[in-house]
């Protein structure tokens, strides 16, 4: 039935197949198209049992389609070819299941390989859980050098350039306030949970994929071998902004990854209180207000009134007017009545040092009261039993 | 059964003058022949497959560039969903079960389908279950952007859109099943004397045994949304670890029901494929024996292999270790059809008529789609590439290049049937190439952004992945517009078409072209033929 236009075509559409399909490989070799380059040897395994089914999958590929574009050309009735009735072959049919089968056995051996690599998470060197949460990463170093470092990393791309109004930076979307720092030739893992809905931590340059699933721990493994920076993002749909909760992890080698330790460390016990320290008046007051705003408020209010008689007023009170130490070891000890424990608990455990010393300092100097005290975390220390 | 074909038996060749007594719409509510039904279900399903592929637009306009552009993310992801819900149970099963109800009666030689009014409801729940789809964005919160596959706990998130996709689900699902049942009893009680169960169209064959997949597969779907609903408005924590649920159970369930679907499109995708390829080679279908077994192995396998979709969630080496092997498995049957096809070309006398090239683009692409399947069954190369464009281009390469081409493949084939006019050759053959020129302009490239690492369901990249994305929205509107020239062809076959000749295709020789006229009349083996 093949009249001339309709060959034309045909022609016409192998020629624009070939224009698209130069085209494509040209810019393929410029462009971005295959794996990222591995960062690991469990990455370089993976990349490599990619090529080799892909190898196989070309070959197979070329031959069947071999096989059918030459009977296109060679048995089409437009050449006069006569159909031949044949339509069973046994053997032929036989050995198009045998072989094949015989084929994925030499695919399944070196994947199952990988495989068993890939979930040995035993013996690590470091351990980092990994939190999802709509939408950024929380992490904590649980385990090994480090351990006690925990923080959240959020996207870093301004909203300018995601909205269009301002030029899009060299990292766009997949650049993070705070990097996760790893030491390079030590095995990490990485355990996943999440806070809200399941996301999926993947980290290409290693082959590390694994789903952050809420409620349940999961984990993998890698091993970085080079230093430097490598990106990627949550790869599992979380809601709105699941486009935009990347992912940076930058390996460093070990004396840096001890000097960022030791300097992470400090930050934190800078950002602890420090029991030693004497502080000035106006400083304690200004931390016991928070601290009476989360631990006082609610029975002695924020006016100091109290609600009598079960909640007494700290506004003129005897207790906050008189001694330090009296007033001190009621908030350390609690309040007892024949022996018994009264609303007013102990809070020895519940607040350190330097809490105690700003609340009691803060109540002795608001309201009416005007002690003028300071107390120091000191004197707290001392009456602590 | 009976009082059906007697309100009718005139016996008489005529067509437009016996639509059960209504005229107008009525004639198309009320219908209870197999022939109108089929039409409704394929007209229902080009329109969806409209609808959705709007929505594929929007997502590849959203793509073309980085950045935030049209569309806030929120509305990216209600896209994303829709898209995947409405062209997999809008478009695809239904377009299929349109060419069942059509065909299967005639190719076996039956008057009607079993259940005539069941077939009715069947298709008149669809309608229905497309428009909660469609309200379901002007609802506040909008529809879900959780993606098609539902994931838990994301769900109990969303608005009342979500409760309406679950109802729509349901109603899906409920069609699916009444109509697999009616499949399933028309096809073992209706076949015409002599027509044993081997010498049946392998078309007859791949659907029936989809409809026993569609009937396994069905309920399990209805069940993991039906639970997500009581966990949404009931307490309910099938899904939540708080209440001793686990979010990973949701999808053990859903695919379950998820991969034996995939094979619910494939199978009478397969089945098309195999009545026009022995058309055009003039030949019968080389190794049909070995075909119906393969069906028949591809269906078992479907059942077993559902974990591979999840590879990244957690499991056991072990638990991984038997979903690789299982999956890989499947490359055997779907090679021997492969060949099979093949092979019926060896030596054949070859036309290449407009339903042979999509046919041939089936087997060209689709095999491409499995050799992506085999790479994505690997578990370590499916640690880098789940949940990027890599998985997107490959399922497309299976839905569209797979059942759309299948599906083009079988209107253009049996179109001259139906109608008894011819479609425009050459029109034909313009809408193959510029089909198969854009579908791998879209998809063959996404290929390169899912190894280079690109997330699917993500409404904004960074740079690097810029050019690949804008060939592949390219590709996508000019997939789009090609389409509206497929209904142009359609249109003008149906309206000015030539006069098909009797034996539109010499090689075709299943009974709707052997017992049948052109075109074949309202009723059609009122009196069944003897084929002993």
């Amino acid at each position: 039935m093949a009249s001339k236009p309709a060959r034309s075509g045909v022609v016409t559409g192998v020629a624009m197949i070939l224009i698209f399909g130069l085209t494509f490989s040209g810019l393929a070799s410029a462009l971005e198209w295959n794996l990222q380059p591995a960062g690991s040897k469990l990455a370089a395994d993976i990349h490599s049992l990619h090529e080799y089914v892909m190898l196989l999958c070309t070959v197979i590929f070329v031959g069947v389609f071999g096989f059918m574009f030459y009977a296109c050309w060679k048995h089409r009735k437009a050449a006069g070819h006569k159909a031949e009735q044949i339509h069973k072959n046994t053997m032929v049919e036989i050995a198009w299941t045998v072989i094949p089968a015989l084929i994925l056995i030499l695919i399944a051996w070196p994947s199952t390989r990988v495989v068993v690599a890939q979930k040995d998470t035993s013996n690590p060197d470091l351990t980092i859980k990994v939190t999802g949460h709509q939408w950024k990463w929380g992490y904590d170093y649980v385990k090994g050098e480090g351990e006690g470092i925990s923080f959240v990393s959020t996207l870093a791309t301004p909203r300018d350039q995601i909205e269009g109004n301002a030029p899009k930076g060299p990292n766009y979307l997949r650049e993070v306030d705070n990097e996760l720092i790893v030491p390079v030739g030590k095995k990490i893992r990485v355990l996943t949970t999440a806070a809200d809905v399941v996301h999926s931590w993947w980290m290409p340059a290693f082959g590390a994929k694994q789903d952050a699933i809420p409620g349940f721990i999961r984990d993998l493994w890698f091993k970085p071998e080079v230093t430097g920076t490598f990106r990627s993002q949550c790869v599992e749909l979380c809601g709105k902004e699941h486009g935009f909760m990347p992912i940076v992890v930058t390996v460093v080698s070990q004396q840096d990854y001890t000097k960022w330790v030791g300097e992470k460390m400090k930050a934190i016990a800078a950002a602890a209180d420090d029991p030693g320290k004497t502080f000035t008046i106006d400083e304690l007051r200004s931390r016991g207000e928070k601290v009476y705003a989360s631990a006082c408020v609610a029975c002695h209010q924020a006016t100091g009134k109290g609600l009598p008689p079960a909640f007494p007023p700290l506004d003129g009170s005897k207790v906050v007017l008189g001694p330090k130490d009296k007033q001190i070891d009621s908030v350390l000890n609690g309040i007892l009545k024949d022996g018994k424990p009264t609303q007013m608990l102990p809070f020895a455990k519940q607040l350190n040092d330097v809490e105690i010393a700003a609340v009691v300092t803060f109540t002795r100097n608001n309201w009416g009261n005007k002690t003028g005290e300071a107390v120091q975390p000191a004197e707290v220390k001392a009456l602590r039993k | 059964m009976s009082s059906v074909a007697d309100s009718h038996a005139h016996g008489h060749a005529g067509h437009g003058d016996h639509h059960g007594g209504y005229g107008g719409i009525m004639r198309w509510i009320t219908t209870t022949n197999h022939k109108d039904i089929g039409t409704l279900y394929l007209w229902f399903s080009f329109i969806m497959f409209m609808v959705g592929g709007v929505m594929a637009l929007a997502i590849r306009l959203e793509l073309f560039s980085p950045g935030i552009q049209y569309f806030n993310p929120d509305l990216f992801n209600q896209f994303t969903t829709m898209h995947g819900l409405i062209m997999v149970f809008g478009a695809i099963m239904p377009a299929f079960v349109g060419f069942a109800n059509w065909q299967i009666p005639m190719m076996i030689g039956a008057p009607d389908m079993a259940f005539a009014r069941l077939n009715n409801w069947s298709f008149w729940l669809l309608p229905f279950a497309g428009l909660l789809l469609i309200i379901s964005f002007f609802t506040p919160g909008g529809a879900p952007g959780v993606g098609w596959t539902l994931y838990a706990p994301l769900t109990v998130q969303m608005g009342v859109g979500m409760d309406l996709t679950i109802f729509a689900v349901h109603l899906l699902g409920m069609s699916s099943i009444l109509g697999s049942i009616n499949i399933i009893t028309t096809i073992l009680n209706l076949r015409a004397p002599g027509m044993t169960l081997m010498r049946m169209p392998l078309f007859v064959w791949t659907w029936l045994i989809t409809a026993y997949l569609l009937v396994a597969a069905m309920p399990v779907l209805a069940g993991a949304v039906t639970m997500t609903l009581t966990d949404r408005h009931f307490g309910t924590t099938f899904f939540n670890a708080a209440g001793g649920g686990d979010p990973v159970l949701y999808q053990h369930i859903f695919w379950f029901f998820g991969h034996p679907e995939v094979y619910i499109i494939a199978l009478p995708a397969f089945g098309v494929v195999s009545q026009v390829i022995p058309a055009f080679s003039r030949k019968p279908l080389f190794g049909y024996a070995s075909m119906v077994y393969a069906t028949s192995a591809i269906a078992i396998l479907s059942f077993i292999v559902w974990a591979h979709h999840m590879y990244t969630v957690g499991m056991p080496v072990t638990g991984q270790l038997f979903f690789m092997y299982a999956t890989t498995l499947i490359a055997v049957p779907t090679g021997v059809k492969v060949f099979n096809w093949v092979a019926t070309m060896w030596k054949g006398s070859l036309t290449f008529e407009t339903p042979m090239l999509f046919a041939i683009g089936f087997l060209f692409l689709f095999t491409m789609g499995g050799f992506t399947g085999l790479v994505l069954s690997l578990v370590p190369i499916d640690i880098q590439l789940h949940d990027t464009y890599y998985v997107v281009a490959h399922f497309h390469y299976v839905m569209v290049a797979g059942a759309l081409f299948s599906a083009f493949a079988g209107v253009y084939f049996w179109l001259p049937k139906w109608t008894g006019r011819m479609y425009d050759e050459t029109l034909g053959k313009w809408h193959f190439w510029l089909t198969m020129i854009f579908f791998n302009m879209i998809f063959f490239v996404q290929h390169f952004l899912g190894l280079a690492g690109m997330p699917r369901r993500i409404p904004d990249y960074p740079l690097m992945f810029e050019t690949w994305n804008k060939i592949s929205s390219i590709g996508a509107f000019g997939f789009g517009l090609t389409q509206l020239f497929f209904l142009y062809i359609v249109l003008k076959a149906i309206r000015s078409g030539e006069k098909a000749p009797e034996r539109p295709w010499e090689g075709a020789d299943s009974l709707e072209w052997t017992h049948l006229p052109t075109p074949v009349p309202y009723h059609t083996f009122e009196v069944q033929p003897n084929l002993k």
